[in-house]
């Protein structure tokens, strides 16, 4: 067919535009997510749970920014003071607030704001109850770790017991306890799956087959080896019987929060019910913690992808258009270390480009994406490679999978070692051969959790003598706990534990205690 | 998809968490409202307040690296001119950490500034602050009664009933005695009818039977039963009378320089607002005298000009003649403040002095004083000369407990002053 006939044909079998102007009513907003959701499920291929979008005005918004994003949360001051901190910001004009928030819930619930143009309107929900959606649906610490079906469910309970337990107890003796188990909320979460309680079917089962494989490896042989001398004097029984007490409280345990809530001595019931949620929640955050990058970049991958469809088919106006990729270069844009506005690594702008990336190796790959990634350089289907990679990454191991060179070189990034026994930094690495690969895991150690939070575990109760709380940080690279902070935690530690509390920094390599802080058992 | 408009819920769903929060920085909070008053103009004193405070009382802590020490790496973008190997000079911020080891919340903060509502400004404001003696000790007034609702009663006028009460009894009965609806009654009817014409004979003697049985009950047992009935119950609550006036007396002579009158209206403005925040049935009587006296409105009072000589005792005496007309002191609590710069017509102080404790003092609960003077601050101490004024109002001071005398010569001083006048507890001079 000739050219010039296409355009035309084109346009006329364009659809009219969703909706043109500013302003959005409900009748728009429910045809463009249907809009939305047709490209999403089918051309995308995302899986979501069903959304409920909710509009709130500015003042919502801000309230739930105070309640770390969540519809519902237990009262504390800590809200109030997060709620005066970002009014005043946003009030003096100096933060705009998020279009969105999106919950992990099942059904997803987003939040858009009635301000927001129609145009946002789109953006949003295609970022948040699409991108987002399908993140919290398939990732695997999102599905290890969360529970979307009850997340508002427990919320309110525990909204409801502490508000109990404030007309039993007092507002004063729930803030003691809420204050000190937020302190040590970020070590309350458990990092690994514990193992599932032992049933007694399966033990037995585990039993018979120990028992039958060691008759049938028996050898007389073993009899005759010399065994390690079992101390037969008192002392030796009484540290064996520690040694056993240690291992019933679960000790070494990294979870400072659960070990407190069921062993600390002199808590009361409801003082472990609060610890309980406070833990709940922190847990609940924890994935979001580890894969803000890339959730991010998946939700700003999709809204991309969508806009772009929704135009290529003339359901979004030209201006629409405009001010869609005016909000998002906005969003993407990346300062430069040496630029006044830099905070970091803008987690949007490098998932987006990672996953921008990811696609165009899948699509159009150069001669060195097929020496790096020669799984999927030229593999064809883009948003398989990324359905696959949102499900089973986190933010260390996404990095360290899938940033490639080309990534590298587009931010200019760096290695750069800060060494504090020597008057200057020194760039290690820089986007060069020999740099890529050193940058790229550097870049992934700075996402891994483990080691940009301290490494805290409960090593020890002092059971013979004041049955103080030992705890102790590895340090690593010599980098110690700051030390203000550190009391303030400890003292907190001591006030739900009851007795005193103490903390050693222990060289994890040496082993040898560099620093020792000690809290007093609380007057 | 499912769209909610959450936009009708209830706002302030942080308010609860704000004044916890605020409780928990009080202390900070109040030094700061003090700190930033010594800076604003009264007249802004009803708006809000922007207040910063140290974020000592309200951290929360956690766990967090040093930045200090050990050797750690960063990963930061934007790459320009730097290759392998080169040396950076350490940066003295914080930024050369770079940025994904934001610090946790709280610690990097070092003051933390948000605003205040009207509201809570206030209270901060006039915490521990009463007016003296509100309750008239010669009681020998009428007491209004206000009607309050105390629940519900079994007996009362009808035009108490209450009907939402009674009807909820009425179905609680119905439902529980099983009394059959008048549809099923209708439903019986029309079966049986049906069965009739069916010649189902059996059938339809059975519903005649059962359609008997309903209707019986639906006549023994009332669609409102007078055991349902309830009326609204009101108790008649005494109302103490707490009405009161306050005379504010000013001197807006020519020999009271802009400074001193603004002093004045600084004084009278927060003493304004605190008896409009306080009582609620306060009134305020604007008196202001040059050598003679008028009642003014408030606007008049704080913000015409006026020339003159000065005679005290015309404020005064103005002050008794309005009190006389429409606030007998059986009725009203009497309250008084003046502020003067101490000048007086020479002639006029004895006058004054006759005129305080004679007439005026009896009739007062109290009454405060206050000599704004040219803001020096020297001229406060007691080496300064006393005035004229000040010194025949020490005359009058010690005999009685219910008058005060205060000098305030500096807008900083305004607020302590006025603390310690209206202090719980009281303070006298």
């Amino acid at each position: 067919m000739p050219d010039k006939y296409s355009a035309p044909m084109a346009r006329l079998e364009a659809a009219a535009p969703l909706f043109s102007g500013p302003n959005w009513d409900y009748a728009s907003l429910r045809q463009t997510f249907e809009a939305i959701e047709r490209i999403a499920l089918d051309e995308l291929g995302l899986d979501v749970y069903p959304v409920q979008v909710e509009v709130i005005t500015s003042e919502q918004m801000l309230d739930a920014y105070a309640s770390v994003g969540l519809p519902l949360m237990y009262r504390h001051w800590s809200f109030g003071k997060r709620f005066a901190f970002h009014e005043t910001l946003y009030r003096k004009g100096l933060q705009g607030l998020a279009y969105e928030i999106v919950i992990n819930s099942n059904p997803c619930i987003c939040y858009i704001m009635e301000e927001n143009s129609m145009t946002m309107q789109t953006l949003v929900m295609a970022h948040a109850a699409f991108g987002h959606n399908h993140f919290f649906k398939n990732n695997y610490l999102f599905r290890q770790w969360t529970d979307a079906n009850g997340i508002l469910d427990y919320l309110s309970f525990a909204r409801d017991y502490v508000t109990k337990c404030e007309e039993r107890h007092g507002v004063e003796a729930v803030e003691r306890v809420l204050d000190a188990a937020h302190a040590l909320k970020d070590h309350g979460v458990n990092r690994y799956a514990h193992r599932t309680k032992p049933n007694l079917a399966e033990e037995r089962r585990r039993a018979e087959e120990w028992q039958a494989h060691a008759e049938a490896t028996y050898n007389d042989l073993w009899r005759t080896v010399p065994g390690v001398a079992r101390g037969k004097d008192e002392s030796d029984a009484d540290e064996l019987r520690l040694q056993e007490i240690k291992r019933e409280l679960g000790l070494p345990e990294e979870n400072l929060l659960y070990l407190i809530e069921k062993r600390a001595p002199r808590l009361e019931d409801w003082q472990r019910e609060l610890i309980s949620i406070v833990r709940l929640v922190a847990q609940y955050f924890y994935p979001q913690k580890q894969t803000q990058m890339m959730n991010e970049g998946c939700a700003t991958f999709c809204h991309y992808q969508i806009m772009r469809r929704l135009h290529d088919k003339g359901l979004i106006t030209e201006g629409s258009m405009l001010e869609f990729l005016h909000s998002h270069s906005s969003v993407v844009f990346q300062p430069d270390f040496d630029d006044p506005r830099f905070s970091g690594i803008n987690p949007y702008a490098l998932g987006f480009a990672m996953m921008s990336d990811i696609q165009r190796i899948c699509q159009e790959p150069t001669a060195e994406d097929k020496e790096w990634f020669p799984d999927i350089a030229g593999h064809g289907n883009a948003y398989g490679v990324l359905r696959h990679a949102w499900a089973n990454y986190r933010d260390e191991s996404f990095v360290l999978q899938y940033m490639s060179p080309a990534i590298i070189r587009k931010f200019r990034l760096f290695q750069v070692s800060d060494d504090s026994s020597k008057p200057a930094l020194r760039v290690e690495a820089i986007h060069d051969d020999i740099g890529y690969r050193k940058i790229r895991s550097a870049l992934a150690r700075q996402y891994d959790l483990s080691r940009r939070e301290p490494d805290i575990q409960v090593v020890d109760v002092d059971l013979r003598g004041d049955r103080c709380l030992i705890l102790a940080h590895y340090v690593h690279d010599g980098v110690l706990l700051s030390e203000k902070s550190c009391r303030a935690v400890l003292r907190h530690a001591a006030v739900l534990w009851g007795y005193a509390v103490k903390l050693l920094e222990i060289d994890a390599a040496t082993d040898k205690t560099l620093k020792t802080y000690e809290v007093a058992q609380p007057g | 998809m499912n769209i909610v408009d959450r936009r009708p819920n209830p706002k302030g769903k942080s308010l609860s968490n704000r004044q916890r929060f605020l409780t928990r920085a009080r202390a900070e909070v109040k030094s700061a409202v003090q700190n930033a008053l010594r800076k604003r103009k009264v007249a802004d004193v009803e708006h809000g307040e922007k207040v910063a405070i140290p974020t000592r009382g309200i951290v929360e802590p956690a766990f967090h690296h040093s930045r200090r020490t050990g050797r750690a790496d960063h990963v930061v973008p934007g790459n320009k001119e730097y290759v392998r190997g080169d040396e950076i000079p350490r940066p003295t911020g914080g930024e050369g950490r770079g940025g994904s080891e934001g610090s946790p919340d709280g610690s990097g903060e070092d003051a933390f500034e948000f605003t205040l509502s009207k509201d809570e400004f206030l209270d901060m404001f006039f915490e521990d602050l009463e007016l003296p003696d509100l309750v008239k000790k010669s009681l020998r007034e009428t007491f209004a009664f206000d009607l309050q609702r105390a629940g519900y009663t079994v007996t009362g006028s009808p035009s108490n009933l209450s009907v939402r009460r009674t009807m909820r009894n009425s179905m609680a009965r119905r439902i529980s005695l099983r009394r059959p609806k008048p549809w099923e009654i209708d439903a019986l009817r029309e079966a049986m009818e049906e069965a009739r014409s069916r010649d189902d004979q059996e059938e339809a003697d059975r519903l005649a039977l059962e359609l008997k049985r309903a209707e019986h009950r639906n006549k023994i047992i009332p669609y409102i039963d007078p055991l349902d009935v309830r009326y609204n119950r009101f108790e008649r609550v005494p109302r103490p009378n707490t009405e009161a006036v306050m005379f504010c007396l000013m001197d807006v002579s020519g020999s009271m320089t802009e400074a001193m009158k603004d002093l004045a209206k600084r004084f009278f403005m927060l003493l304004h607002v605190f008896l409009i925040r306080r009582y609620r049935h306060v009134d305020v009587v604007f008196i202001r005298h040059t050598s003679t006296a008028e009642e003014v409105d408030e606007e008049t009072f704080f913000y015409s000009r006026e020339t003159g000589g000065t005679v005290v005792s015309t404020a005064l005496e103005k002050m008794l003649e309005v009190a006389r007309a429409r606030y007998p002191t059986d009725r009203w609590n009497i309250y008084a403040a003046q502020a003067s710069d101490g000048d007086n017509y020479g002639a006029d102080s004895g006058r004054c002095v006759s005129l305080l404790g004679g007439e005026v003092l009896p009739i007062c609960q109290y009454f405060a004083y206050v000599e704004v003077g040219d803001g020096m601050g020297g001229s406060l101490t007691g080496l300064a000369r006393d005035s004229d004024l000040w010194r025949a109002y020490s005359e009058v001071a010690p005999a009685h407990a219910h008058f005060a005398m205060r000098r305030v010569g500096d807008p900083s001083q305004i607020f302590s002053v006025f603390h310690e006048l209206f202090a719980k507890g009281g303070v006298r001079a």
